[in-house]
């Protein structure tokens, strides 16, 4: 047979076979068998050495078109079956991804604590630092360098725990900004988040023990102005910045003039519901100017400073951030409640 | 305190101001409002009803069959079964459709076969009791003025139509704790003037001189006492605008003689008291400490044991009333009294709150005392009390009055400073308007703004006293919100960095935080069983606690702990981890000194972690903390942890807390079957022991070698030990070396145990060869042999 038929014969057989392959590693075989070093086409080539030297030219060039032929369907086939082997791979490897994530297995802060975490960083970010002080205090500190002495009637609203006539477990942590005064001189910028105690029976809104975050700032020139101002900006981080706040009178003995304030109620908007029993406000803190008696117990001279302090407490903010009814749950610590939030 | 809408308009110009209004305003202005009712509010189409005629039901022996006019174009017919009805009497009618308190509604329907076309109301229908109305009686329709027209809503009728204010008074304002006080306040508050017209004796005859003796011995105590004498008392009920105005502040009508002591404090803000002439021995009253081992038996009917903290008012022979609380037993009015003694005193509060305290008892005139009261008003308000005998024809008011000061406190002035005021409250009001407020409030202010504060103001004391005047009545709101100014540096201290970065490092490893209390019980260590000479004995005690499960402070947040975790086996939770970070409490020999308040971290974890898991644990929160590699010592001895699975915890050396499985008799004392393992930890320990930033280590060059070998020991070879034999072997190239197997079982000997370590190799500046990792091998086992330990074959 010519060189040209068996290049032709090469040709038709070869594509016919490229063809019918249906899997990759059958493609590769026909490449080497065709192609390869000991495969036909090369065969035939060894035989060019015989041929008339005019046709060589002739020939190298349809041995060339042949073997580009047959290379280009292999690639072709070689995507072709790729394609469809990554197809019958994927179909066999798809997973049902409605089936559930695999728990990463990591806990939970206690929501009181995610909430006073937030509340120091919102004052961390207006300049406070934040103090700490015994749970287990003085009288003096808790109460007389407040401006409550023995058998001040104000002391009645804070039912006490008493170690013996001098020791006490702290009300308020109030306590912590006397002895701050005490330790360090204006300008003065803290909070004292902590633990308190009143004597109070445990029922869904009270507990012996809770939380508060006191604040207290002394410098000169501070006004009642920086009071509403700061308080309002710490409401407004915590609760969104369309907040309404108002400011009302109140009496505390430490401090004068003295203030509740009270914010939109955040579930009605001011139009009156079960939560804010229909005033359309919810009673949030408690504030005032700090009493120049107080400061000057502290050996802060109050013709030349001044300053406010405010109490929040965080259990009610934790309560009604998480929607949660009954004070005592905080406490309980049930895994499936500590597991919600 | 509350007060009806009415009243407080007596004091001032109101009209056009709603209640809504009137609430809103007040409470802005410093006297909160709690809330507000209206007895009328309940009741709806209820009217007066004239019987026309009554008939005998013809199916019954006790209804009757009405025939009323309730003001319509006809009469309607109304069957009722009471029995105190007769024609002619004009009663309330609730008519088809009415509303009664408690949700009652009252409809058309048909009594035996009759047709009632409504209900006749007794007292009790209407929400209201026989010392309301002590005219009507107490079960039956209530009867009411025949000269009523029929028709009229018997709201107004009955003056069921006023408002009743609830206020929340703070208790440096007990001038509020009157109509009179709201009235000053309400007139201030809305810029109009207060009407408060002094109160006159007309008819006085006769003198108090011969009549009593009254000696002030503790004039301390008792600021001022002034009395009067009315004659020929005519007790009978008092009107009915003085009931309704008693009834809605909340006080019973008893009769004209109490009602006009009650009415007075309610309006001056003055306790009185009514003592009955004859039973005063020697027409003397004496204001005296009381003697040691006397006593009084009060008007509730309790035998009192007094002490000579306690003040009394005594006769020439005993107590007759405990000072500013209570009188005593025959110091009331009765029927056949004659003649009374009207006392308006002022008593010390500190000396009230004293005796309110050892007696354990609070009344309407203590609870004013003890906020201090004005003495200047105890004769104004006698002249009150007297103006109303007289205005109720209760009697014949006797001619002077007694009045004997103790050490009266002295009226202070301050001087206005209006620029001070403005800067202090950020404000920029001008000095006029800072005059006309104080003087609406009744504060003097003279040309040189010397302020003479009212004498029934008794806490003004400082400009800011003042400030705070000035500033809720031109509204807090009014003032601007700012900024502070100024350079404020502020962070968390490294100590509560390494809190919060603790607690979520536990958090990301699993555990829940929980928050539990910080008392313990008189119990609670004997549950953890914990010996009688343990330092954690050594606890702060409460004077006055709930109970003997909450009387000390915890010298170890354990048990806590543990009743989380019974809480949550006892709710079937399968399993769980814990942590807590606390205090502990460690009292000081010394009671006057305060506790050691250390910060401790308690892990607990049941059906979860088990005992490596929370060792994992601690080994976590120390390389976080940077610490020195902890070390962990088996803990043979102690009294609540299993003998075999409990260790000590030391970095550098120093103990820094312990961790194991609780005993089974531990956990069962707090009611816990499963194993629970936990870990006491010491927050200051941990931190003290804490290392500087983590240094970077540059990625290794060069490849690591890896050989693995098993070795045989007694089950009792405790694995730190190989390990620390191993390291010494192999020196610097040794990178890593884990534990990867620990097998007990038939292809070991009976008693031994198989550990199976895997040891990483690498030098940091060449590879490591063959030769070197053998030689390391080989010297590793020659030591582990000496131990114990040989290859596994």
């Amino acid at each position: 047979m010519a060189i040209k038929e068996q290049l032709d014969k090469i040709r038709e057989e070869a594509l016919s076979a490229i063809n019918a392959a249906d899997l990759e590693s059958a493609v590769e075989e026909l490449r080497v068998k065709y192609l390869g070093k000991k495969g036909e086409l090369t065969a035939i080539l060894k035989q060019m050495g015989s041929l008339p030297a005019e046709e060589r030219p002739l020939m190298g060039q349809l041995s060339n078109d042949v073997r580009k032929d047959i290379e280009a369907l292999i690639a072709e086939r070689s995507a072709v079956l790729k394609q469809h082997a990554q197809a019958l791979r994927f179909k066999a490897e798809t997973l049902d991804v409605t089936l559930p994530g695999t728990d990463p297995h990591i806990g939970s802060r206690h929501p009181l604590e995610t909430v006073l975490d937030d509340i120091k960083e919102i004052f961390l970010g207006m300049g406070f630092s934040v103090a700490e002080g015994p749970e287990v205090e003085f009288d003096h500190y808790c109460f007389e360098m407040l401006n409550m002495p023995k058998h001040h009637p104000a002391r009645d609203t804070q039912d006490t725990f008493y170690i013996n006539e001098n020791v006490l477990l702290r009300t308020q942590t109030s306590s912590v900004q006397i002895r701050t005064m005490l330790s360090q001189k204006p300008p003065i910028r803290i909070i004292s988040p902590g633990r308190v105690y009143r004597v109070d029976t445990v029922d869904a809104t009270h507990s012996p023990i809770f939380h508060q975050i006191e604040g207290l700032v002394v410098d000169k020139g501070i006004t009642m102005a920086d009071l509403k101002g700061t308080l309002a900006t710490f409401i407004r981080k915590l609760y969104g910045e369309d907040i309404k706040v108002r400011f009302r009178p109140h009496h505390f003995p430490y401090t004068e003039p003295s203030a509740e304030m009270d914010m939109e109620c955040f579930r009605c908007h001011g139009e009156g519901c079960s939560l804010c029993k229909g005033e359309g406000y919810i009673e949030i803190l408690g504030c005032g100017m700090v009493r120049p008696e107080v400061l000057e117990g502290c050996g802060i001279d109050s013709s030349v400073y001044s300053g406010f302090a405010f109490g929040v407490g965080a259990d009610r903010i934790t309560m009604m951030r998480y929607g949660i009814n009954d004070l005592r749950v905080l406490f309980e610590n049930d895994m499936r409640f500590l597991q919600q939030l | 305190m509350n007060a009806p809408v009415s009243w407080i308009k007596e004091y001032t110009d109101l009209d056009g101001v709603s209640v809504k209004e009137l609430c809103d305003a007040l409470t802005m202005s410093g006297s909160k409002v709690e809330r507000w009712t209206c007895e009328a509010d309940e009741i709806k189409n209820v009217v007066t009803g004239k019987v026309l005629e009554m008939h005998r039901h013809p199916d019954s022996d006790h209804l009757w069959v009405c025939s009323v006019d309730c003001g319509g174009d006809k009469p309607l017919q109304i069957v009722t079964g009471a029995q105190n009805v007769n024609v002619g009497d004009v009663v309330p009618c609730a008519l088809d459709g009415a509303e009664l308190p408690g949700g009652h509604v009252i409809k058309t329907g048909k009594l035996r076969g009759e047709l009632s076309e409504g209900m006749m109301c007794s007292l009790g229908e209407l929400g209201l009791t026989v010392h309301d109305f002590p005219e009507c009686i107490e079960d039956g329709i209530a009867i009411l003025d025949p000269s009523l027209e029929p028709g009229k809503d018997i709201c107004g009728v009955l003056g069921l139509d006023d408002t009743s204010i609830e206020f929340e008074i703070t208790s440096n304002r007990p001038d509020c704790m009157c109509v009179s006080g709201l009235g000053r306040e309400a007139a201030a508050t809305f810029r109009k003037p207060f009407r408060f017209p002094e109160p006159q004796v007309r008819k006085a005859a006769g003198s108090i001189e011969g009549m009593l003796k009254v000696r002030n011995e503790t004039p301390d105590n008792c600021l001022r006492y002034t009395a009067a004498i009315v004659k020929n008392v005519r007790v009978k009920p008092s009107p009915v605008w003085m009931r309704q105005r008693l009834r809605l502040c909340g006080v019973r009508p008893i009769n004209n003689i109490v009602d006009i002591t009650n009415y007075v404090m309610l309006e001056y803000n003055q306790p009185m008291h009514a003592f009955d002439y004859r039973n005063v021995k020697d027409n003397e009253i004496i204001i005296r400490q009381a003697r040691e081992g006397e006593h009084i038996v009060t008007l509730d009917d309790i035998d009192r044991a007094l002490t000579p903290d306690m003040m009394v008012i005594a006769d020439s022979e005993k107590p007759i009333a405990v000072a500013g609380i209570m009188g005593g037993e025959y110091s009331g009015t009765y029927d056949d009294t004659n003649t009374v003694i009207f006392e308006s005193a002022c008593f010390s509060a500190v000396n009230v709150r004293y005796t309110e305290k050892g007696l354990g008892m609070k009344t309407e005139s203590s609870v004013r005392f003890e906020k201090g009261l004005d003495p200047e008003n105890t004769l104004k308000a006698l002249t009150r009390a007297l103006e109303l005998v007289e205005e109720l024809d209760a009697g014949d008011v006797v001619g002077g009055f007694v009045d004997i000061k103790g050490n009266m406190p002295e009226r202070r002035t301050l001087k206005l400073d209006p620029d001070r005021i403005n800067s202090f409250l950020g404000t920029d009001l001008p000095v006029e308007e800072m005059v006309s407020m104080l003087r609406s409030l009744e504060f003097e202010v003279s040309d040189d703004l010397t302020v003479t504060p009212p004498s029934f103001r008794a806490d003004i004391l400082l400009m800011n006293d003042i400030a705070e005047e000035i500033a809720r009545l031109y509204g807090y709101n009014n003032i601007p919100s700012t900024i502070m100014t100024g350079v404020a540096t502020a962070q968390l201290t490294e100590r509560q960095h390494f809190e919060r970065d603790l607690a979520r490092r536990l958090v990301a490893a699993g555990l829940y935080e929980v928050k539990t209390y910080s008392f313990m019980g008189t119990k609670t260590l004997d549950l953890l069983n914990e010996p009688a000479d343990s330092e954690l004995r050594k606890a702060v005690v409460i004077s006055n606690p709930f109970g003997d499960d909450t009387a000390l402070m915890r010298t170890t947040i354990l048990p806590s702990m543990l009743e989380v975790v019974a809480r949550n086996v006892n709710a079937r939770v399968p399993s769980g981890s814990f942590f807590e970070i606390g205090v502990a409490f460690h009292a000081h020999e010394d009671p006057n000194e305060l506790p050691d308040e250390d910060r401790d971290l308690v892990i607990a974890s049941y059906n979860s972690l088990g005992f490596y898991g929370v060792k994992g644990v601690v080994e976590d929160i120390c390389r976080n903390a940077n610490t020195a590699v902890p070390e962990f010592a088996p803990l043979t001895d102690s009294t609540m942890y299993h003998p075999g699975r409990a260790a000590t915890v030391s970095v550098d050396g120093n103990v820094i807390g312990t961790m194991g499985e609780l005993l089974p008799t531990v956990a069962s004392n707090f009611d816990i079957r499963e194993r629970v393992t936990v870990a006491v930890i010491s927050v200051e320990k941990l931190y003290a022991n804490r290392g500087g930033v983590r240094k970077f280590t540059p990625l290794p060059k060069f490849p690591a070698m890896t050989r693995d070998i098993a070795v045989v020991c007694d089950e009792s070879v405790p694995s730190g030990d190989l390990e620390r034999e191993i390291r010494v072997a192999c020196g610097d190239s040794l990178e890593s070396l884990t534990v990867f197997d620990v097998y007990t079982g038939e292809k070991v000997a009976a008693g031994k145990k198989s550990i199976a370590y895997s040891l990483v190799f690498r030098h940091p500046d060449r590879t490591m060869t063959d030769d070197e990792a053998d030689k390391a091998i080989s010297e590793s086992l020659r030591r582990l042999e000496r131990k114990g330990a040989v290859l596994r074959s």
